[in-house]
């Protein structure tokens, strides 16, 4: 990227662009080849106070495989951004947990390119909100007119701790082939308050429960990583 | 081991229990029987201190504790357990989990060692096998695709692995089938010790025919009218709550 984003970029409509404009120049995109046939797991986690840009831009080749497991749960302003090209038959899994409180703004971009027939993606992110923070989805799938077969889902799911804090979720669809599956869902609420009483009932004190709801919540997005997910259970036990 | 003097109680600022006084002693069962909003469900809630149900008046002491002045989770330390009439889903939570956090979360607070895994996992078996509930269903989320009559059963689980001093169960009764009655009946009988005292909370005479208890009680808008020994409910289920909402 040569020029600061502005608001009207789509991708960065969320973002701190205050955050962006100290923190600029922003570092060089990641760049990823999965060969054909390959498989690969790839880990993206944003710690720490400073403002962060990750960028990945990956190919995944014919019959391939890549999994990405994104923890944002650092920088006042913490963005990953990822641009996957999927080729024939090629499979992508994001599995994405934002985790944000104070004033903190924090995000997931995706834009998947479905390029070849029968790709397979399917993205899980959970994002759990706390103080005033921030937290974002956009995820763009775009389906190129040759791919047929293209098989796409998207499951996007946030919780607000409190009443100050903001999530938004963003899908979009660029659908160009007439035999295809994209789906996705959306959903924003808060922690359940009739669980939250059949935990204390129990004899669970709040904070526990809270840690443990919120934990639940989020697992969906972190099975296949569980060194992630005991650093985002501890950050639940801590802010929940 | 339980005693409600003079319970005042309000639901967003409507009156709804109006000086209930009510004692359970050790190895006893009572029922309380009333018509509906009678405020039978609004005393399970208030003695188990759920958000939003206001105490206005009144003690409530459990083992000669002072239970109002606790929060819900130091009143099932303190030896108390309400059973739900609409037990909660709770979606990615095992019931393993789930109980294990719990039962070890009020060993923490009464200063008890935690259960070990393998100590844990052998009362969690013995007791659902005792109700007919599977390891498997153990595993699965806390109620989530339980029928009715399973969401009973894994309450009665929880009641034997917590083992309460006093077990309030309201509405255990609802929406059972005969055989899941007969099964959650003893599952209150089998709890039934010097030791422990039963609060039921129901509707109909029927549980009753199974769980016999020593007194029955009419509650009727929000304080007890009458009491008597078993034969009370027979009464009630021939002859209805009308005479008792007249006086």
């Amino acid at each position: 990227m040569s020029a600061l984003p502005t608001r009207r970029d789509e991708a960065w409509r969320y973002s701190d662009l205050a955050a962006v404009e100290r923190a600029w120049p922003l570092p060089e995109p990641v760049r990823l080849d999965v060969p054909a046939g390959a498989s690969e797991r790839r880990s993206i986690v944003q710690d720490g106070d400073a403002t962060v840009v990750d960028t990945l831009v990956a190919a995944v080749g014919a019959g391939a495989s890549l999994a990405l497991d994104i923890l944002a749960m650092g920088g006042d302003f913490g963005r990953v951004a990822v641009e996957v090209t999927l080729a024939e038959g090629a499979r992508l899994e994001v599995n994405g947990v934002v985790l944000a409180d104070g004033t903190a703004t924090r995000e997931i971009v995706t834009s998947v390119t479905h390029a070849e027939p029968g790709a397979v993606s399917r993205q899980v992110v959970r994002s759990v909100l706390a103080g005033t923070a921030t937290g974002s989805f956009l995820g763009k799938v775009a389906v190129t007119r040759g791919a047929q077969k293209t098989d796409a889902v998207q499951s996007v799911k946030a919780l607000l701790l409190s009443r100050g804090a903001t999530a938004n979720a963003k899908p979009e669809l660029e659908i160009f082939a007439d035999d295809v599956k994209c789906a996705h869902g959306a959903t924003v609420g808060e922690l359940d308050a009739n669980a939250l009483f059949y935990l204390a009932s129990r004899g669970v004190p709040y904070a526990e429960a809270r840690a443990l709801l919120t934990q639940a919540f989020i697992a969906d997005a972190l099975v296949g990583a569980p060194d992630l997910a005991e650093r985002a259970a501890a950050w639940l036990r801590r802010v929940a | 081991m339980l005693a409600i003097t003079d319970l005042h109680a309000a639901i967003d600022g409507k009156a709804i229990l109006n000086g209930l006084t009510l004692s359970v002693g050790a190895g006893e069962v009572h029922a309380i029987m009333g018509p509906n909003g009678a405020g039978k469900s609004t005393l399970g809630y208030v003695l188990a201190g759920r958000a939003g149900y206001e105490v206005t008046g009144g003690s409530v002491t459990l083992d000669g504790a002072e239970l109002l002045a606790l929060d819900a989770h130091e009143r099932a330390a303190a030896g108390l357990f309400l059973g739900l009439q609409y037990p909660v889903e709770i979606p990615g939570v095992s019931n393993l989990t789930f109980l294990r956090t719990a039962l070890n979360a009020q060993r923490r607070a009464r200063g008890e060692a935690e259960a070990s895994g393998a100590e844990f996992m052998r009362l969690a078996r013995a007791e659902a096998d005792a109700l007919g509930l599977s390891l498997e269903m153990l595993k699965r989320p806390v109620n989530v695709g339980f029928s009715g009559g399973e969401k009973k059963r894994n309450e009665m689980v929880q009641m034997a692995v917590l083992a309460p001093k006093l077990a309030v169960l309201d509405e255990t009764d609802s929406g059972l089938d005969i055989d899941a009655l007969r099964v959650v009946a003893d599952g209150i009988n089998r709890m039934r010790s010097p030791e422990r005292a039963t609060l039921l909370i129901t509707h109909y005479q029927r549980l009753l025919d199974y769980v016999v208890p020593d007194r029955v009680h009419v509650l009727v808008a929000g304080r007890i009218v009458r009491s008597g020994g078993p034969e009370l409910a027979r009464e009630l289920e021939a002859s209805g709550y009308a005479l008792d909402q007249a006086a």
